[in-house]
């Protein structure tokens, strides 16, 4: 006999008639760990809205314990025992740790309508202590590290008495490290006989944490059952809908020995050390590192976001005394960022508007530099159609419309546009499915093809190997070492990085 | 880098030098600017732009602002002005008016908390509004106070009754914000608006509550004004946001809201901006570019601050490699002084 806490049935959703998800069931039973997988879009964080109570469900219904549960607001889902833990965190930084946990109901002095500290305090403490975290419960959240703040994040949920904690991507900002602890923490909760909703792109985490998984796929519950059922191949199909051959594409052209970019002993106090590395035309040059390794931080000092204190910075064999980003665009740089939704794209302007934002000065008329808009129109209709961005109307539609892996396709199409000579790109599959992530790997290949010399940042070690002509290995700042297509050997590339991390 | 361990102090208590450096600099220029008794002119002319500062830090916290309390000073005044004309016993005629100009304050709550309008413009046109009202009340006449009005020049236990008042508020305001549900509620709405509605915070209730308390304040600020000057006229309160804003900027609230604090931050602010006031009429600069000057030196200060905030988040960022000669850990960062 089992026990279910939780039972979704027949669950829909449509938003303004687009059906997102298509009468959903699933059973929960109590104490377990549900990895929930699918491409993004799929549905899953509808799903797991619909159990917060962030939106109410179109059709269907739900039962916790047994019981018809249909939450109007986050608060009553709150109130049943459910904690969500959403991708981006919920925290006020300039308040205390303590105080985030209480915000929305702090203990008084009795009738006095004082905040108790001394209550506040000693509570807090219990809370982080259950989840392994020794710091002050006084200490202002935007002083802790991201992997804390998460920590801090599970501590409100369990001051909440949750007995159900969902996990939205719980990992995509944490390092190594905190991921482990995480982890643990996770495993703990899990042998408290919490049950957990475990989201995630990661799949090789969804099957050491679950026991039971379920794949959706265009709003479909495709696949479900226990975890001896599957193994990564098949969850990736069923999340596909077809067995994906190759999970990178083939290089379609080999690096030329052009230099386009190369950078001389270059070196900024407390982030970057005598960093050395060429980057040739129609080349694509990974950068691996761990988290804090100063992979980004070098791609902000070369892109001139950042100045630096000592070396060479050489663009088409100029060595350039100041560097700037206006000047580095117009010189044919482009820079695809980690963070795509808050420095990448405009989410309120339309597709067309933040394709063309950089390419503008191209298609402007010679003296009043009046915009030509029918020569853009074209240019954004068949970089539209190169990417394939799933979009009704790009010129109608707004960019915070579109699923996380379309978003990143419009950052990189923003960049296409402009044709540069050298793109660097950070991070670009962060938090896209898998089929997204492949024809992401395509325009990078074609992007590379067509001759634009490419610095690929990344912290996915596959990716790099699937794609990459030569990988570099940082950290601290420094260059750890340098591998060839035919030297690539993820141990071989891991164990350089740890290097200075495991002692 | 010892530069950044000397730096980082400096610029953390950038409000409090810039005072002292302003201080010394008066005091240089002119001897007599350095005297017990005109420091505690100072302290007892910044009453009522400190009541301003007071409230104008509880909207900036929430990241709103309020354009509207000269005018909410003066409709307080016209309305005291006029109930002394009708020979209405003067502590009634003053509950009357700090109830109207709290009412006043009310209406910027319900425009732009209820309504959903921008602050920057909702309490633009309740500025303009507002003295509008004014001068219909008064008919833009101007009123001499009787005598019993004069309270501003007694002492409480040797403190100007202004300062007293002035000390109450911020004492009163200094526990809301810290020891208070709603005050920290509203710390973090400024913080995370989206957050704060997710977390089930009445946000249109705090928000509301900012602009009654800056409306409040400013009532208090308008009667404290009129008995200081003895008379009510269509001047009161005329540009006096500006420097009720630059107050509160000055003593480290941020315009984005969720930073900032009563004491010894806004505090700070109000003696800085007036002291400059002072300052300048100390050394008998022409009357008509005392403005101009006064006005120059608040923004060289508040452009100052924006530097430092500048600098500071990029000490403040954490180091990725151990330098030679630098004793903290890699990721360590500098603790703060407790705000």
């Amino acid at each position: 006999m089992t026990d279910l806490i939780l039972q979704f049935q027949g669950i829909s959703k449509a938003f303004f008639g687009v059906p997102v998800l298509k009468g959903i069931d699933l059973d929960v039973e109590r104490g377990t760990t549900v990895g929930l997988v699918g491409e993004n879009g799929a549905g899953k964080s509808t799903l797991m809205n619909i159990l917060g109570g962030v939106v109410p469900a179109t059709a269907g219904r739900m039962l916790l314990n047994g019981e018809i549960f249909e939450p109007g607001d986050p608060r009553q889902a709150d109130a049943a025992g459910i904690a969500f833990i959403h991708q981006e965190l919920n925290l006020f930084t300039n308040l205390s740790i303590a105080e985030n946990f209480f915000i929305s109901d702090f203990p008084t002095m009795g009738r006095v309508p004082l905040l108790n500290r001394r209550d506040l305090n000693h509570r807090a403490r219990e809370y982080l202590a259950m989840v392994d975290l020794h710091v002050s419960p006084d200490m202002p959240v935007e002083r802790l590290a991201p992997g804390e703040r998460q920590l801090v994040e599970v501590a409100k949920a369990l001051s909440l008495d949750a007995r159900i904690i969902i996990f939205d991507e719980p990992t995509t900002s944490l390092t190594a490290r905190e991921t482990d602890r995480l982890f643990e923490l996770i495993g703990r909760l899990h042998e408290d006989g919490k049950t957990i909703l475990y989201i995630s792109h990661i799949l090789g985490d969804v099957m050491r944490l679950s026991d039971a998984i379920a794949v959706l796929r265009d709003g479909n519950l495709v696949a479900s059952g226990p975890r001896e059922e599957f193994t990564i191949d098949r969850m990736i199909s069923s999340m596909v809908g077809r067995d994906i051959g190759n999970l990178y594409p083939e290089r379609s052209a080999a690096p030329t020995e052009d230099l386009m970019l190369e950078v001389r002993n270059l070196s900024k106090a407390g982030i970057s050390h005598q960093i050395n590395l060429k980057l040739h035309k129609g080349e694509v040059l990974g950068v691996f590192g761990l988290m804090g390794s100063g992979r980004s931080e070098l791609a902000q000092i070369i892109f001139g976001l950042e100045d630096f204190d000592e070396g060479e910075v050489l663009i088409n064999g100029v060595a350039a005394d100041k560097l700037s980003p206006t000047r580095n665009i117009r010189g044919g740089m482009a820079f695809v960022t980690e963070n795509r939704r808050e420095e990448g794209l405009m989410m309120e302007a339309t597709v067309a508007d933040n394709l063309t934002i950089a390419a503008l000065p191209n298609y402007t008329s010679r003296i009043v530099k009046r915009v030509r808009n029918s020569g853009l129109a074209t240019a954004v209709k068949e970089t539209v159609e190169i990417l394939t961005i799933k979009v009704n109307d790009a010129f109608k539609n707004e960019v915070k419309g579109l699923s996380g892996g379309n978003q990143q396709k419009v950052v990189l199409g923003k960049w296409l546009m402009t044709e540069p000579s050298i793109l660097i790109i950070d991070e670009p599959t962060r938090g896209v499915d898998v089929g997204a992530k492949y024809e992401i790997y395509e325009i990078i290949d074609q992007i590379a093809a067509r001759g634009t010399a490419v610095l690929f940042i990344s912290s996915e070690i596959e990716e790099l190997t699937g794609m990459c002509d030569r990988i570099m290995v940082m950290g601290q700042g420094e260059v750890l070492g340098t591998f060839d297509r035919a030297d690539f050997d993820t141990e071989a590339i891991l164990r350089t990085a740890f290097r200075e991390h495991v002692a | 880098m010892t530069t950044s361990r000397l730096t980082m102090p400096i610029l953390r208590n950038m409000p409090l030098i810039l005072f002292v450096l302003v201080f010394v600099l008066f005091s240089v220029l002119d001897e007599r600017f350095f005297a017990i008794g005109n420091f505690s002119n100072i302290v007892e002319s910044s009453a009522f732009v400190g009541l301003l500062a007071v409230g104008m830090t509880a909207v900036l916290l929430t990241g709103g602002i309020d354009l509207s309390v000269g005018a909410t000073m003066y409709i307080t005044a016209a309305v005291v002005g006029l109930l002394l004309q009708q020979d209405v016993n003067y502590v009634l005629a003053i509950c009357a008016g700090i109830v109207a100009g709290t009412a006043w304050g009310f209406l910027n709550a319900f425009l732009i908390a209820k309504v959903g309008l921008v602050p920057f413009v909702a309490t633009l046109a309740t500025l303009t509004m507002g003295r509008g009202v004014g001068l219909l009340l008064t008919e833009s006449r101007q009123f001499i106070l009787p005598p019993e009005m004069a309270y501003a020049a007694t002492d409480v236990f040797g403190v100007p009754l202004p300062v007293v008042v002035f000390g109450i508020v911020v004492a009163v305001a200094v526990v809301f914000l810290r020891y208070t549900a709603m005050g920290r509620q509203i710390y973090a709405m400024g913080n995370d608006l989206d957050a704060a509605k997710k977390a089930g915070l009445n946000v249109v209730r705090l928000t509301g509550s900012v602009y009654v308390i800056s409306g409040f304040c400013a009532a208090l600020a308008g009667v404290i004004a009129i008995s200081q000057q003895g008379s009510v006229s269509a001047g009161i309160g005329e540009g006096v946001e500006f420097r009720a804003i630059a107050a509160a900027v000055l003593g480290g609230t941020s315009l984005f809201g969720g930073v900032g604090a009563v004491f010894p931050g806004t505090v700070i602010g109000v003696l800085l901006v007036q002291m400059i006031s002072t300052g300048l009429v100390y050394l008998q600069i022409d009357l008509y570019l005392q403005d101009m000057i006064a006005a120059a030196v608040i923004f060289f200060a508040v452009f100052i601050d924006a530097q430092r905030m500048r600098i500071l988040s990029r000490l403040e960022r954490r180091n990725i490699r151990v330098e030679k000669g630098d004793a903290e850990p890699p990721g360590a960062k500098p603790v703060p002084a407790p705000s």
